[in-house]
């Protein structure tokens, strides 16, 4: 039987806030324990939460940033369960009515093997604010768990799809694009190692052709894109394997484990969850108006989307290079920085996504870290728009300046880089290998084509690589022609 | 709607409320009055009527995203419970508050 993948996420943004979601204690990562915990994060008896106007502004940029529908009215509820963690008995969560409504992102699902790139809607059903929980240290004092509560009230945005994703890659792919917008818009650092984007998968499978969907299970808190698409790999394996040997899936919450690349089910008794929502007494609706979301709106910058459009429209660009270039804001500023700076818009994009990409890939650097700045790389393609290099040599020039040996006139001085261009001397050199090579000239004059690349050949090697190859070309084609 | 004991002691249990058995029984016809309550409510027709989260017709005031609180952490941890093994220290250590161990 053929099988058939379905995925839906849950993501908890952490949003870049300076205080707490109903308090103003800190939200800074990394202070000492529980000093960032106070009176309201630790629950003492008779403190009230006061909602953070930056939280809610964060939830309207991303409800404009994914065309979403904004709640004129929205609604703060309880959701309750025990965990030391949880001082109050229960999270302040949003359930029936949240912020943010149905919107959609557009992502891009790279070639992989014999499939060819492409682009699909992935729809998001909603994202309401609520407040994270505090952290659990284990080992510090024996026999006990610690609680540091620094975290408990860290406004955290959650976005939910439908399941709309039909494989690992397309999974990961919406991950990063999300991980890329909520960065781009400012509302979300994106560090998933200190826990700032984190991923809940749920992965069913079911008879391709189907339209009832399967049991699904829930992969928890992956902090990384290479775990989700191992732990979705897995799961649907095991699914599918479980299935055809004529097993039953159970509803259950999974842990993946990156040691042995899978996934395994925690006891099914915490399963038991009942948390009982309901409305919170003591927050009133929250109401975003017209002019909530224009404000909101003028503080933001391009989208993506936008950018991608106008990449195509004013540089020229193809749609895949355009939304290549937009795949992340510090990119496309790069981009824009080096065409300001006098570039030419297509070599700009093609080295930014070509050579320079490649050497921040391998290096493992992200690209406010290169160190060859958009203005450096402007004056290198200049030196090869204006002849001065070809572009080999322009790919030893930027080895150098990536190695910071100074700057790009100088290199292709130092490097004697520099394209011969005199046609005297490019005449002298060619009559010289039209001398030597004799036996050459005369296959050509035989009617042998390949003779003339030989020949080329043979002059560029002449002069070290040097001489410009369009004059080599064509004084070559006159002296033999003519 | 009819609540049977079963579904008292599931209720105190989420609440993590200790309900003796006997207990359960008048709990459930306290309940049951509640419940009856309601039922009365529900057969008033609300055609029409937009529902209410909050009992005041009032909407959710603002704070500015500046940090205000300052580090009370050695009062809150002088003040913090107990491990209840007969010990009157508050439960804290390096920082932390702490809790019988809790198993991932």
């Amino acid at each position: 039987m053929q099988w058939e993948v379905v995925i839906g996420l849950e993501t908890h943004a952490q949003l870049q806030t300076n205080t707490k979601i109903f308090s103003g204690a800190s939200t800074a990562f990394g202070a000492e324990p529980n000093t960032q915990a106070c009176e309201v994060s630790i629950a003492l008896p008779g403190v009230l939460p006061v909602l953070n106007k930056e939280a809610v502004n964060c939830a309207i940029k991303f409800g404009l940033a994914v065309n979403a529908e904004i709640a004129p009215r929205s609604v703060f509820a309880r959701k309750n369960y025990f965990y030391p963690d949880l001082p109050k008995g229960y999270q302040i969560s949003q359930y029936e009515l949240p912020v943010v409504g149905k919107g959609e992102v557009t992502i891009q699902v790279p070639a992989v093997g014999k499939n060819s790139a492409y682009e699909k809607v992935i729809h998001i059903t909603r994202a309401h604010l609520e407040e994270d929980a505090g952290k659990s240290v284990h080992g510090a004092v024996e026999g006990m768990s610690g609680i540091d509560l620094n975290r408990a009230g860290t406004p955290l945005l959650e976005i939910v799809t439908e399941p709309d994703m039909r494989s690992a890659a397309e999974a990961v792919a919406y991950a990063k694009k999300l991980h890329e917008l909520v960065q781009w818009i400012g509302i979300c650092d994106g560090n998933m190692q200190e826990g700032s984007f984190r991923c809940d998968v749920n992965v069913s499978v079911r008879p391709k052709g189907s339209d009832k969907l399967g049991t699904r299970r829930e992969i928890k808190n992956l902090n990384s894109f290479k775990f989700m698409q191992q732990a979705i790999e897995f799961e649907t394996r095991w699914q599918i394997e479980t299935l055809e040997d004529g097993g039953t899936i159970q509803q259950a919450t999974v842990l993946f484990n990156p040691d042995t690349g899978e996934t395994r089910a925690m006891r099914s008794k915490e399963e038991a969850n009942d948390y009982r929502y309901f409305p919170d007494p003591d927050l009133l609706p929250l109401e975003i108006t017209e002019a909530d979301k224009t404000r909101v709106k003028a503080e933001m910058p391009e989208l993506p989307e936008a950018m991608k459009a106008r990449f195509e429209a004013e540089y020229g660009l193809t749609a895949y290079d355009a939304a290549t270039l937009t795949a992340s804001r510090d990119l496309a500023a790069y981009f824009v920085a080096t065409v300001q700076a006098g570039a030419e818009a297509k070599p700009a994009a093609n080295w930014v996504m070509g050579t320079v990409s490649a050497k921040l890939n391998a290096e493992e650097k992200n690209i406010a870290e290169s160190p060859v700045s958009a203005v450096q790389l402007a004056s290198l393609l200049k030196r090869i728009t204006d002849n001065t290099i070809s572009n080999n040599a322009a790919k030893q020039v930027f080895e150098a300046l990536w190695a910071g040996e100074g700057d790009v006139d100088a290199i292709i001085e130092a490097k004697g880089l520099k394209q011969v261009s005199d046609s005297g001397a490019i005449e002298a050199m060619i009559d010289e290998v039209l001398a030597a090579n004799a036996a050459m000239v005369e296959e050509f004059k035989a009617g042998k084509e390949k003779a003339f690349n030989a020949l080329v050949g043979q002059a560029m090697k002449a002069s070290k690589g040097k001489a410009n190859p369009a004059q080599v070309n064509e004084i070559l084609k006159k002296k033999l022609t003519g | 709607m009819a609540l049977t004991t079963e579904d008292i002691k599931k209720i105190a249990h989420l609440a993590r409320i200790e309900v003796s058995d006997s207990d359960a029984t008048s709990t459930l016809t306290k309940l049951m009055g509640i419940l009856g309550l309601i039922e009365q409510m529900q057969a008033v027709d609300t055609t029409g009527i937009e529902p209410m989260s909050h009992s005041q017709d009032v909407v959710q005031r603002l704070r500015e995203d500046e940090v205000c609180k300052p580090n009370l952490r050695e009062a809150f941890q002088k003040i913090a419970p107990t491990l209840g093994n007969g010990s009157h220290e508050a439960a804290v250590d390096q920082g932390l508050y702490l809790v019988p161990k809790v198993i991932e």
